[in-house]
């Protein structure tokens, strides 16, 4: 049997995607390669990590792990073209992105309450100069990742609701949920170099 | 309130389609078109436009560097500060606009679909989006020069601390209208909003390349300007994605009052360099690529002969293009890196030289024993690989490696190095390409008579600009000096006559890019109309359909029998053989 596959036979919503993930993980990648750089630099950064919340951290890596299931079981939904399935598949995942960014803003509410804000006025007002690029790291990347996320849920809810309103175009479905496990991956990144390494 | 809405969308459902068999007015053709061929000449429009700035600030600092007392016509007296924005500006325009849009955007735009045998890119409404895209960084970026306080001076690398500002690091907190108002956030937003514009067409060319192909067109039977302008696409998408990250944290130096590049907060300002020329050296690539591409079709379709080794100079291009990212510090030699880092930047640039030479070798055995026609896009080829080679990427050999480079550095040495390699390529390679393809994309032709004194012109007054600046540089001349009157040895004989011979030899460079702009816009209006819809006798797809294509391009899609270059086969009668003829 020839297994091979021709590079027509893939859609091009799907080879599209896979250029744009390319390009995003360049530039993730970037900046995790500057953070680690740093990070192995500087040793105090360690005591600033101890700082940020690794329980809402843990819960939230398991909310996008949870919600990236829940965007297989649209895409399975969407294969089979069931309207109904697809909808409560896809309207899970948003709750999860809905939660993730509740708890992130928790995160980053209490962490300004404490002084770590952006640009760490208060930090340098201690002496701590180098500490305060943690916490522009820490905001940067948290905060353009969470960009993704809402920029991935805004994406399949509109597939989702253009797929069920005109019964088409359901495999958009697959291509938003391979977005949505980019965000995901990314965040599976950011979480240990992040929240975990004291 | 409600008719109006409707009439709004009315008017934009009805501009935005793709809808072939209506005449559609100014607005469809200029803002909304779908067509990748009016998408091409947006593009083309609005790059003449950045180019006419970007030649008329290298008019007023040229006239500044070899009459430093006098006041410049049409501008006035240039202080350090103008000279500073003029240079800066001059280069990002330059580079970001004129080479990444006229080779990437316009090329790509105008001849992936037709030359692969589609009838439109895979996402047109992508493409459009990146049009738009393209615009907005435009009008950021001319906005910019119209800041309070005055636009951007800090180098086209925008290394910090000279890109933060006026503010500078640690100093207080302005509000952040000061901040953001400035050219150096306008510049940056610009940059990013055109990189994504060229990241979205890439994505676009890419998948319209690998789907969209016609019938029997396998993806060695591709012309090679289709290859190359994806090999340029996908090498930009990876090199420029960490320099985005890199810009956002700028940004945010800028206005949130963070410290990424800042040495007191323990940020490194060598930190964007890094990711400045990881960028910025592969681009030259991204810009080197595209008119290679152009150059062979040229030359296989003048000479009557296949083009020499075309998986030769693919698998070429590939390694290239892998090495292209291991280059970058040779940029930053004197930027304090490792001595011994800088040895293995200097082996691989040095190495790098080798598959370009490999890949002229394939074009002068192209040309070898051919039957040579010697018409204006030939001039413009041959023009700009001799110069690319001969001289401009000779010079780049010897400051490839650090030993001389160290003492080269920033002088004028550099700027005529990198000038004989982006002036052939880019200007050279697009006017062999308009001189190629206006034919087909107007249905009428440019003026030869005034094409031949356009080349000639160009091609004498280029060197008598950019040979002098070799010598002065060796002498010592520095790039970014505005005024050399305080340096005793740079204005000693005959220094100052090198200048003025540099000077007035760009402004008629200047001058008699006019002669182009009026043959361009004369003859799409007034010019003969072509005779052939094949002139050259070219194998390639575009040449088999009408002139101008069609929306759609082609009325029947058409089938591939033959690769691209097959030249005086054999077997048949007429010297050339459509791709799609069996």
């Amino acid at each position: 049997m020839n297994t091979k596959i021709t590079w027509r036979e893939i859609p091009q919503a799907r080879l599209a995607m896979w250029a744009l993930i390319a390009g995003e993980f360049a530039i993730f990648g970037g900046l995790i390669v500057m953070y680690t750089l740093n990070r192995l630099k500087y040793e105090s950064w360690g005591e600033m990590a101890q700082h940020t919340n690794v329980i809402a951290g843990t819960i939230n890596t398991l909310v996008l792990l949870t919600s990236s299931f829940f965007v297989v079981k649209a895409h399975e939904a969407a294969l089979h073209k069931n309207k109904e399935k697809v909808k409560m598949w896809i309207w899970l995942t948003l709750i999860c992105a809905l939660l993730f960014l509740g708890i992130k803003s928790y995160e980053y509410y209490h962490e300004i309450l404490h002084g770590f804000t952006l640009p760490g006025t208060q930090l340098l007002a201690e002496g701590k100069h180098v500490e305060t690029m943690y916490w522009s790291f820490y905001y940067t990347m948290t905060g353009l990742h969470g960009l993704h996320v809402i920029g991935g849920a805004l994406a399949l809810f509109f597939v989702m609701r253009h797929a069920t309103k005109t019964e088409k175009d359901y495999h958009r479905i697959e291509v938003a949920g391979l977005y949505w496990h980019m965000v995901d991956i990314v965040w599976i990144f950011l979480f240990p170099l992040i929240y975990l390494i004291h | 309130m409600k008719i109006t809405r409707n009439k709004w969308q009315n008017f934009i459902k009805n501009n935005l389609t793709m809808n072939t068999h209506k005449k559609h007015g100014f607005w469809h053709r200029y803002f909304f078109s779908l067509d990748h061929k009016d998408i091409g000449f947006q593009y083309m429009l609005t790059i003449f436009v950045m180019v006419s700035i970007g030649g008329f600030f290298a008019y007023v600092f040229r006239m500044h560097l070899a009459y430093p007392e006098m006041e410049v016509p049409l501008f006035g007296l240039v202080t350090n500060k103008d000279y500073n924005m003029l240079i800066t500006n001059h280069g990002l325009i330059m580079m970001m606009w004129l080479a990444l849009g006229m080779l990437l955007a316009v090329a790509g735009n105008y001849l992936i679909p037709i030359m692969i045998g589609t009838d439109d890119m895979a996402f047109p409404k992508l493409n459009k989006l990146s049009y738009w895209f393209f615009l907005i960084s435009v009008i950021l970026m001319i906005s910019s020069f119209f800041m309070k306080r005055g636009g951007f001076g800090g180098g086209w690398t925008m290394y910090p601390p000279l890109s933060v500002g006026d503010f500078g690091y640690n100093t207080a907190y302005t509000s952040f209208k000061d901040r953001f108002f400035t050219a150096n956030t306008f510049v940056l937003l610009a940059i990013t909003f055109e990189f994504i514009a060229l990241l979205m067409g890439g994505i676009n060319f890419f998948v319209t390349t690998l789907n969209k192909r016609a019938k029997g067109m396998t993806l060695t039977k591709m012309p090679m300007i289709v290859w190359m302008i994806n090999i340029a696409s996908v090498l930009f998408m990876f090199s420029v994605g960490p320099l985005i990250a890199g810009a956002f944290m700028l940004l945010l130096d800028i206005n949130a009052g963070t410290g990424f590049y800042d040495v007191y907060r323990g940020g490194d300002p060598l930190l964007w360099e890094h990711l400045f020329w990881f960028f910025g050296h592969p681009e030259v690539y991204v810009i080197l690529l595209p008119p290679l591409g152009i150059i062979a079709e040229i030359i296989s379709t003048n000479s009557r002969k296949p083009l020499y080794g075309y998986k030769f100079i693919l698998n070429l291009t590939l390694i290239a293009a892998i090495l292209s990212m291991m280059v970058w510090a040779h940029h930053q030699f004197v930027s304090g890196i490792d001595p011994r880092a800088a040895t293995i930047f200097s082996i691989f640039t040095i190495i790098i030289s080798l598959p370009f030479a490999g890949i002229i070798l394939a074009y002068i055995a192209t040309l070898w024993n051919g039957d040579l026609k010697i018409n204006l896009p030939m001039k413009w080829a041959i023009g700009a690989i001799t110069l690319f080679t001969l001289i401009g990427g000779f010079t780049g050999l010897y400051l490839g490696a650090s030993v001389f480079d160290i003492y080269a550095h920033d002088t004028s040495f550099v700027v005529a190095h990198f000038h004989y390699t982006l002036f052939p390529t880019v200007i050279f390679g697009s006017f062999a390409a308009f001189y190629y393809w206006f034919g087909k994309f107007s249905g009428r032709e440019l003026n030869k008579f005034w094409g031949n004194v356009h080349f000639w012109l160009t091609f004498i007054f280029f060197n008598g600009f950019a040979f002098p600046l070799f010598l002065l540089g060796l002498a010592g001349q520095h790039r970014r000096i505005a005024d050399y009157r305080q340096f005793e040895f740079l204005m000693q004989d005959p220094l100052p006559l090198y200048r003025q011979i540099a000077t007035i030899s760009a402004v008629i460079l200047i001058l008699s890019q006019f002669i182009f702009i009026f043959n361009f816009f004369w003859s799409l209006k007034r010019g003969k109309k072509v005779t052939s819809d094949n002139p050259w006798e070219s194998n390639t797809l575009e040449w088999q359909t009408a002139s101008p294509p069609p929306h759609g391009n082609f009325a029947v899609y058409p089938e591939v029998h033959h690769g691209p270059y097959e030249y005086n086969h054999p077997d048949r009668e007429d010297d050339f053989l459509p791709q799609n003829k069996k």
